[in-house]
């Protein structure tokens, strides 16, 4: 398993296909925290089970203000066929070419298989890794590290000065 | 990399809980399921078997955890459970969904109403106004909190079931807690 980026540290950033003919960056959510799901396949049973978690608990996430974004090594039309399927409602991002370059830059990418590790990110407002955590890739993580991060983020404001985005990438 | 603890049920059983077996039963099973998923339906009979097999040593808790996104008859599905439970009649509902869950959607949920005595127009009006939405939510969401990441899960006396729901590795699971007398 890889070791994957720790808290405290800057999140790198990066700038990837989010659907075939558009780009979202980290850069797009600042002042916004960022849930971000590294994972190894579309389509495989316990990706597939994650992310159905995640779209049912998006609303939590919102509540903290928060964006999630999958990341697996899938092209962008692969990501939009199983969005499609399995009604996504958050965006997920082709870390495709170079394939796993972000994921790498995280500690998140599996070389040997080719994919991206099972691994979660809670980015604050001010773009610091503020908790992470490497399942074993059979693994589903569920959502309870993510929901306690993000009620242990500390309020807006407080940790610096930027300030809250009025807009967003959708 | 941080470990992640053994997960442990975080919502503890309440009365407002659907429970089936005496409640000072010393072990009590907690499952989180969907009644649209195919593994919960076809867990619903060992749990049944389960429950059969340790009798009044058991106490069994039902919470809901629709994932409504791929499960769209999910969520109206928990919420008439809530509804025949509002009547006395969870448990009911509960098992003609589970026995029935090949032909699960509104058609079969109005009939399984009227069959056990309640107003379909009073079922109907409830899942339109989302009445026991709420409830639903909150099982869920407690179900989320507590690591639960799919359905079926399983807590004994508040811990994570790590095996699978085959009989046997459920109920050696539970053998262990009766004889640790593990305290509620």
């Amino acid at each position: 398993m890889s070791n994957v980026l720790s808290a405290g540290t800057r999140a790198p950033g990066f700038t990837l296909r989010v659907t075939p003919d558009q780009d979202l960056s980290l850069s797009d959510l600042a002042g916004r925290p960022v849930i971000l799901a590294f994972y190894p396949a579309d389509w495989s049973p316990v990706c597939g089970d994650q992310m159905a978690l995640y779209n049912e608990v998006l609303p939590e996430f919102h509540k903290h203000d928060a964006e999630i974004l999958g990341i697996s090594v899938d092209g962008a039309w692969c990501h939009q066929a199983f969005a499609k399927d399995r009604r996504l409602h958050f965006p997920l991002l082709a870390d495709f070419e170079p394939k796993g370059e972000v994921a790498r830059t995280y500690g998140a990418y599996r070389a040997g298989e080719g994919v991206c590790e099972r691994a979660l990110f809670v980015i604050d407002r001010n773009g610091i890794v503020f908790w992470s955590y490497c399942s074993p890739i059979a693994v589903n993580p569920g959502a309870d590290g993510i929901l306690d991060a993000l009620e242990r983020l500390p309020h807006e404001g407080k940790t610096g000065e930027q300030t809250k985005s009025p807009s967003h990438a959708a | 990399m941080r470990e992640k603890p053994v997960s442990k049920l975080k919502v503890p059983v309440t009365p407002h809980d659907h429970t089936r077996g005496p409640a000072n039963a010393p072990v009590t099973l907690v499952e989180y399921g969907d009644y649209e998923c195919g593994y919960c339906g076809a867990a619903y009979p060992i749990v049944n078997l389960v429950c059969e097999h340790f009798g009044p040593r058991l106490r069994l808790v039902f919470r809901h955890f629709p994932l409504s996104q791929v499960h769209p008859n999910a969520e109206a599905a928990a919420e008439s459970a809530e509804f025949a439970g509002a009547h006395d009649r969870f448990w009911e509902m509960h098992d003609g969904i589970y026995e029935n869950q090949d032909r699960l959607g509104l058609p079969l949920l109005f009939a399984l109403a009227e069959a056990l005595g309640l107003s379909e127009t009073g079922l109907r009006g409830a899942l339109g106004s989302g009445t026991y939405a709420a409830k639903v939510r909150s099982d869920f969401l407690g179900g989320v909190r507590s690591g639960v990441n799919g359905t079926p899960s399983f807590f004994i006396n508040g811990e994570r079931h790590e095996g699978t729901y085959a009989f046997e590795d459920l109920a050696a699971a539970i053998e262990l807690h009766l004889h640790a007398k593990a305290p509620l």
